[in-house]
Order: structure tokens, then C-alpha cells, then sequence
């Protein structure tokens, strides 16, 4: 049975060294498009959010715009996002190995890998940050309409109004860190990204971090090839 | 009588205060000023109100604001709130006193309140757009808002406004441009009765005193001054009948104060926030220096060509 975390596009190319493909070009327009939202909204949103911050509103031509286009840009990540989660929500779900794996993250911190479970397409790790983000995403959008005046403002009491802009800077707070979590793993972690610049990696990041992924992608192309090719040679 | 405020001079006068005089500046810090102004207020007799709305026409006079023409709502108060070009309002609501059996017609004119402790300006994140000056005088400056709302969201009196003209946040000055050269508040210029009276803070209470005085001389046993400590007392005062139910009057509030929740915000969360997000950060590149990357190795890659052979061998 094909496990629910592959994708058919996933393919291996075998060589020296080995080249697995992991995200299609359409992943990674979206993905980057997600990012650079994201990068944008934290830029601006931190400008309004801490005076010591406000000078990054340069950045955006001044306060007025940065007022401006700040909601604008969540608009844009939310609809960005809502792409990447159909596409990988499937691959994220919890799974028993994922606790054992939490449950041993000191290995996986100190680069012992080998004594955690074999890994499919994303880790607890990785599986926590998409889920955290998408939880965010959803306060953020909502707790952004109710605080975004200029369309917004006469729908909610003042009273509605102070609750969302504190919920939303608290989020925006939590979801700054999940982002911090996420790029210092993919620096840290050599070889990662490729995954979202080229769309693949190589098979030695495969064993090394994502082992049972390339396990059931290499028993895949076997059984493949023994459907679709030519008939068992009898 | 309050000895009405004086004509102006007819010669130029230097302003009395400025940006020297700033005891707070939104997002950003001043320096102690060297001087400490005389504080001044406005005080609002409501007992003494007319209704008559020459403070709001004297307002988008000196103002030069251009309020749309309104419709008419079955109400006596026009526009129906403040807007950008509406920086006061005189609001009606008709009571039936349970005590007296009798119908009052309470007005109250609505406007900024100056607060000591201004919540639009703590809450304002654009250095410099909210400025207090230290004889009170709570002003918006206009070309350093980015009308983002957040003083809105700071008021506990619900006064700012956001133009959909120009994007910036408006609100009653005090006429800091009078009082700067020696005048009072156009409204309180206008006001025929005396309602609006303009001084000094210490003179404003001890006028206030005699009305509420003279008040409780004529069966108002609940008459008081309107100064709420919950903001540092106000740079507009009030004298109501009803001291003890300012929510009588279109909804004034009885203990106003910076929201709680405007404060974690504007508080522990800022503060906090940055530096978890400091630590987090600080964390990775501690990990980093002392842990080194995560590489994948030469016997990696051999593992994954011998699987991928493995079953490349197969298939042939």
C-alpha cells in the first residue's frame, strides 16, 4: 500500500549520488510566494508593532503605506498558504513514530539522528511547525479583518477591536518564532534547500533525514515498474 | 460671571509653548522640558447647556473642517457622531428621573477629554503623530499619523476618528493654536451661556466647586465635577447634576481607564515579544556555534545508491 506521504511526482533518480525529487515547481512557486509574504509581514507588522522597530516602515515608503499594505500582504499569505496547506496537510499528519520521535528531539538536536525512528516525508518537527503556522495563519487572518479600520471598522466594537490587535500580536509574535524555528532548521540541516530552490535532494539527505520516505519511494519504483512496464518475464 | 476670555491682540504674539513644552511623544521619548506650563482646562456646566450647538459651528469654523450635510435621524444631534470633521458634538438624551418623576433633557457636549494619561497615545506606534504638552493639551499631528486606528482603539472616550480623506486621525486639539497666543477654545468663545468656560486647571476646579455648590443648593444632592482619576483627571471637566450616574449623559463613562487589554498590548507584550523572538533567535545561533550543521555524509549517500541499486538490480 502506498504510504498517504507520497506524491507521484516524488521520483528517484539513481546515480552517484542518488537525486530524489521532493517538491514540484508548483510547490515551490507557491511556497516561495508564502514566504516572501511572510518576510514582508513581519517586516511591516514589527514596524507597528515596537517603536525601536518603526524605522523598517522605510522599507515600505513610510507608515501611511506600510498601514496600508500590511493587511494587504496578509491577504495575499493567507490565500498563499491555503495552497500549501492542500498540498501537504496529508504528509503532516500525526503519526505514533512522530511522539517517539519528539520524545528523543535531544538526539536529533545534538546530530544523532541515527537513534530516532526512521522518518517519512516530514518530521514532528516539521509536522509541528506546519501545523502551527496554519493555526496562526487562521487567528491572524481573522484578528487582522477585525483590526484592519479602513473597510473593517464598523463591523466590531471598540472593545472587539482591542481584543483582535492583542491576540494578533501575540500570533504574530508566535508565528515570528515558528519562522525563526523553520529557517534555522533548513540553514542548519545542509542539503535542505535545494528541496525548495531545485525541487530536489539528494539521496544521501534522504537516508540521513527522511529514511522511510526514501525507503517507500524506492519500493514504489520497483512495484511501479513491475506493473506498468512490460509483463513479469516468465 | 467666569471673566470671558480676553480679545486678541491686534499686534503679533509670540507662541507660549511648543515643542519645547512636549512631556510625551508617541513611540518615541522626550526630554524633561525645562519648564512646567501652567496646566489649563476646559469645563463643560452641563446644567448650563442650552443645546444651542454654537460650540460645534464655532469648532468647524476656527477648524476649517467641512462636514458633509447630513440627513436628518429622527434625533437632535448632527451629524450623528463625531466624524473627521467633527470634532465635538452635542449629544442629547432625554432621562426620566425616577426620584422627581420628571423628564431631563441632559447635553452633553462629546470631545476629546485631554486625558493626563492619554490611551490614544500610548497606544499610538507612529513616533511623534500624538504629542502632549505639559499644560495638558493632548494634540494629533497629522503629517506623522499613519491612521492605522490604534489610537481609536487606546480612547477609553471613543473620540478619534480616521478621515477616509487623508488617512490621518482626528480629534478635538483644544485650540492649541489659541491657547498657544493667550485665547480660549473657539467653543467656549462662542458658548452664549457660559457653559464652556476655559482657564486654568486649578481655577477650572474652583469654579466648578461654586456650581456644584450652587447645584446642591437647588435639590441636585448628586451634583459633582467630571475629573476621572482612572486616566489622571481630564484637561475637559465637567460639571453634571449627576455626578454619581455619568452614564446618564449619552453614555459617559463612569470609571474610564486604559483598557486592560490595551495595556498587556501596549505593555508585557511588546516587551516580551521581542525578546522571545530575541531568545529564539539567540538559541539557534548558540545551537549552531556549538553543535555545527547537520551534514549529510559521504556513507549517506553510498546508503542511498546501494538501496536505489539494490533496486535498479532488481528491476533488470
Amino acid at each position: 500500500m502506498p504510504a498517504d506521504d507520497l506524491k507521484p511526482n516524488e521520483q528517484i533518480h539513481p546515480g552517484k549520488p542518488v537525486i530524489v525529487d521532493r517538491y514540484t515547481i508548483g510547490a515551490r512557486i507557491n511556497h516561495w510566494i508564502t514566504a516572501a509574504s511572510l518576510i514582508l509581514l513581519a517586516l511591516s507588522g514589527l514596524a507597528m508593532f515596537h517603536p525601536s522597530l518603526f524605522f523598517l516602515s522605510g522599507l515600505f515608503g513610510g507608515g501611511q503605506f506600510t498601514r496600508f499594505i500590511h493587511p494587504w500582504i496578509g491577504v495575499v499569505l493567507f490565500f498563499s498558504f491555503l495552497g500549501l496547506f492542500l498540498r501537504f496537510w496529508k504528509a503532516n499528519l500525526w503519526r505514533r513514530d512522530d511522539g517517539t520521535w519528539l520524545a528523543r528531539f535531544r538526539d536529533v538536536l545534538a546530530n544523532h539522528e541515527d537513534n530516532v525512528p526512521e522518518v517519512g516525508k516530514y518530521n514532528a518537527g516539521q509536522k509541528l511547525v506546519f501545523w502551527s503556522m496554519s493555526v496562526l495563519i487562521v487567528i491572524l487572518i481573522s484578528s487582522g479583518l477585525v483590526a484592519w479600520d479602513q473597510y473593517f471598522s464598523q463591523y466590531t466594537t471598540i472593545d472587539q477591536k482591542r481584543l483582535a490587535i492583542l491576540v494578533h500580536s501575540i500570533a504574530a509574535v508566535a508565528i515570528i518564532g515558528v519562522w525563526i524555528v523553520h529557517f534555522y532548521s533548513a540553514i542548519w540541516v545542509r542539503g535542505t534547500i535545494s528541496a525548495m530552490t531545485r525541487g530536489r535532494v539528494t539521496g544521501g539527505w534522504a537516508w540521513r533525514h527522511h529514511r522511510k520516505w526514501l525507503r517507500e519511494l524506492v519500493t514504489r519504483s520497483s512495484k511501479g515498474t513491475g506493473s506498468s512496464g512490460q509483463k513479469p518475464a516468465k | 460671571m467666569f471673566p470671558p476670555l480676553p480679545n486678541p491682540s491686534t499686534t503679533e504674539t509670540a507662541p507660549r509653548f511648543s515643542e519645547k513644552d512636549l512631556i510625551r511623544r508617541s513611540a518615541s521619548t522626550v526630554p524633561a522640558p525645562e519648564q512646567q506650563l501652567t496646566e489649563v482646562a476646559k469645563l463643560i456646566d452641563v446644567s448650563k447647556c442650552i443645546g444651542c450647538k454654537a460650540c460645534q459651528t464655532a469648532c468647524i469654523e476656527w477648524n476649517d473642517t467641512h462636514p458633509e450635510v447630513g440627513v436628518f435621524a429622527g434625533a437632535f444631534e448632527n451629524p450623528p457622531d463625531l466624524t473627521p470633521d467633527m470634532f465635538t458634538l452635542m449629544r442629547y438624551s432625554e432621562w426620566d428621573n425616577p426620584e422627581t418623576n420628571e423628564l431631563e433633557w441632559l447635553i452633553r457636549k462629546d470631545g476629546c477629554m485631554h486625558c493626563a494619561d492619554p490611551g490614544c497615545l500610548k497606544a499610538c506606534p507612529a513616533p511623534g503623530a500624538i504629542v502632549q504638552y505639559s499644560n495638558g493639551i493632548v494634540d494629533f499631528v497629522h503629517e506623522n499619523c499613519i491612521g492605522c486606528g490604534y489610537c481609536i482603539k487606546g480612547c477609553p472616550f471613543n473620540i478619534p476618528r480616521i478621515s477616509k480623506v487623508d488617512h490621518t486621525a482626528y480629534k478635538c486639539t483644544l485650540c492649541s493654536d489659541r491657547v498657544a497666543v493667550g485665547q480660549g477654545p473657539a467653543c467656549a468663545k462662542a458658548c452664549p451661556t457660559q457653559a464652556i468656560v476655559f482657564g486654568t486647571k486649578d481655577e477650572m476646579k474652583g469654579w466648578a466647586a461654586k456650581r456644584v455648590e450652587d447645584l446642591k443648593s437647588r435639590g441636585f444632592a448628586n451634583a459633582g465635577l467630571y475629573d476621572p482619576p482612572g486616566v489622571g483627571g481630564t484637561h475637559v471637566m465637567y460639571v453634571l447634576h449627576h455626578a454619581d450616574q455619568p452614564e446618564l449623559y449619552s453614555g459617559l463613562p463612569k470609571e474610564p481607564r486604559i483598557s486592560p487589554l490595551v495595556e498587556a498590548w501596549k505593555g508585557v507584550t511588546k516587551y516580551a515579544g521581542l525578546t522571545v523572538l530575541g531568545v529564539a533567535a539567540g538559541v539557534g545561533l548558540l545551537h549552531h556555534l556549538i553543535m555545527g550543521p547537520n551534514r549529510v555524509t559521504e556513507a549517506d549517500e553510498e546508503r542511498a545508491e546501494e538501496l536505489t541499486e539494490g533496486d535498479s538490480h532488481a528491476r533488470r
